[in-house]
């Protein structure tokens, strides 16, 4: 079945300063699939990645011009609120960042900065999320005991949980398992396939397998151009352009 | 790590061109040993088929190291997995140059009742289909590959040809008919090559295009 289109980016050009950082960038991002961002370091694919929940908006000197949708709704427009926003559409990162504070209240957090105070109602956002981010068993034990005490890749389940705790509609992850070993990698890649059951999910990667592995769409970035975009299977085995099918094959970077 | 991954993909084109040439040789000296009835030439092209089998596991693992190491994707990818698909039919093609030289095994003792020209015109087109597609993978070269797989009809032509004659020839004279069935055993083994050939074509086309074009053969 056709999936709809979740993110909508038209004509999205990005300037740090003088620097054309991203250039015509026209998208659609596919609800309850995974979409991924592929390109030589410097590319502009985690710039633009931080375009779909307005991270950008917090470094000096940024320009924007295009329009991003989500839904039907322009998240550019003059009134947007980011925190709202943020909410709707999470982000993980590269490195884990659990806060100095406990399991429970790593994920709490979230949903007590919207204004959550029901204890019972938080437990069970807690649990939750810790499940739907494939953790909770691991950590159910030790809920009061510090995040920071968990390994690198328990600590970047429980960001995604944290992510997850506020219900968004979208999770943006820019390379989440950059800094993991392959075991953890690869519980976090079947879980995106969990995820995107509920989420869309938009991930960076550097790993090109790993993009083969769990994205249904890829796009590929090239100093700030989207060189191509598409079916990822076709990507990786017929692509059209020859700046993909170089990148891909590693002929350069 | 490309310039190793181009080093390991230059072996396999070797080992492939090499593969090529053992089963072109196989068909030249089956057809030499056929019209000399010469069964120690025949003898010897069965006892090599064993080789040319070395060699096709040889490449077989050539690619399969080449896929666990450097995980292909792309053009890569599909060069590697049509050269696993292609040594199927190489080896094939290896098989009836020996099951035409245990015909000439057989037959090696009694005269021709049929002349052999349009066999050796079949084994002379099939030759040259099969050095061509090899070229075709060698040289990426897409138009080769495709006037390989126009010229199976040549064959497919004489093969028709062949067998009308050889019906022709039983319906008049039942007497020969054994040993004309084995030549019309012979004819298709030669057919057969000419499909192999058209195959491996396909696959060099699979390798290099952006669609693939496989017909049933």
């Amino acid at each position: 079945m056709e999936k709809r289109t979740k993110i909508t980016v038209r004509d999205l050009n990005l300037y740090y300063g003088e620097n054309h950082a991203l250039k015509d960038v026209n998208m659609n991002i596919r609800e309850n699939c995974v979409t991924a961002f592929i390109g030589p370091s410097g590319c502009g694919k985690s710039t633009f990645l931080k375009t779909l929940n307005r991270m950008n908006d917090l470094v000096d000197g940024v320009r924007i011009t295009g329009e991003v949708k989500l839904d039907d709704e322009d998240i550019y427009a003059e009134g947007v609120d980011t925190t709202v926003l943020r909410k709707r559409i999470g982000m993980v990162f590269q490195q884990p960042n659990p806060f100095p504070m406990s399991i429970y209240d790593n994920i709490a957090y979230g949903p007590r900065v919207h204004g959550m105070k029901d204890k019972s109602k938080l437990d069970a956002i807690v649990e939750e999320s810790l499940r739907g981010a494939a953790i909770f068993d691991e950590v159910k034990d030790r809920l009061k005991k510090s995040a920071l005490g968990l390994s690198g890749g328990q600590q970047q389940r429980i960001c995604i949980a944290r992510a997850l705790a506020v219900q968004p509609e979208v999770l943006l992850m820019d390379e989440p398992t950059s800094a993991l070993d392959p075991i953890s990698t690869s519980k976090i890649e079947e879980l995106m396939e969990d995820l995107k059951k509920k989420y869309t999910v938009v991930v960076v990667t550097h790993n090109m397998q790993q993009a083969v592995r769990v994205s249904d769409d890829t796009a590929f970035f090239l100093v700030g151009e989207m060189v191509e975009f598409g079916d990822t299977k076709t990507i990786f085995s017929y692509p059209k352009d020859k700046r993909t099918e170089d990148y891909i094959t590693g002929r350069f970077g | 790590m490309r310039s190793k991954f181009d080093e390991q993909l230059r072996l396999l084109n070797q080992e492939m061109m090499y593969m090529g040439t053992m089963i072109e040789d196989s068909i030249q000296k089956a057809i030499e040993a056929l019209i000399a009835q010469n069964a120690q030439l025949a003898e010897k092209i069965m006892n090599s088929d064993s080789d040319v089998d070395h060699e096709q596991k040889k490449i077989e693992n050539i690619c399969f190291n080449l896929l666990m190491q450097q995980q292909p994707v792309a053009r890569d990818l599909r060069v590697i997995s049509a050269a696993m698909k292609m040594v199927t039919d190489m080896e094939r093609i290896g098989d009836h140059a020996a099951d035409i030289s245990e015909i000439t095994i057989m037959l090696s003792k009694e005269p021709y009742v049929l002349n052999l020209d349009d066999i050796k015109k079949m084994a002379s087109e099939t030759v040259i289909m099969l050095i061509r597609s090899i070229e075709a993978y060698v040289e990426k070269d897409m138009n080769k590959a495709q006037e390989v797989i126009r010229h199976d009809d040549i064959v497919d032509d004489l093969f028709d040809k062949n067998k009308a004659d050889i019906i022709e020839l039983i319906r008049h004279d039942p007497e020969k008919g054994e040993q004309a069935a084995d030549m019309l055993m012979v004819a298709k083994y030669f057919e057969r090559i000419g499909d192999h050939a058209t195959n491996i074509a396909e696959w060099v086309i699979f390798a290099l295009n952006d669609k693939k074009e496989i017909k049933e053969s």
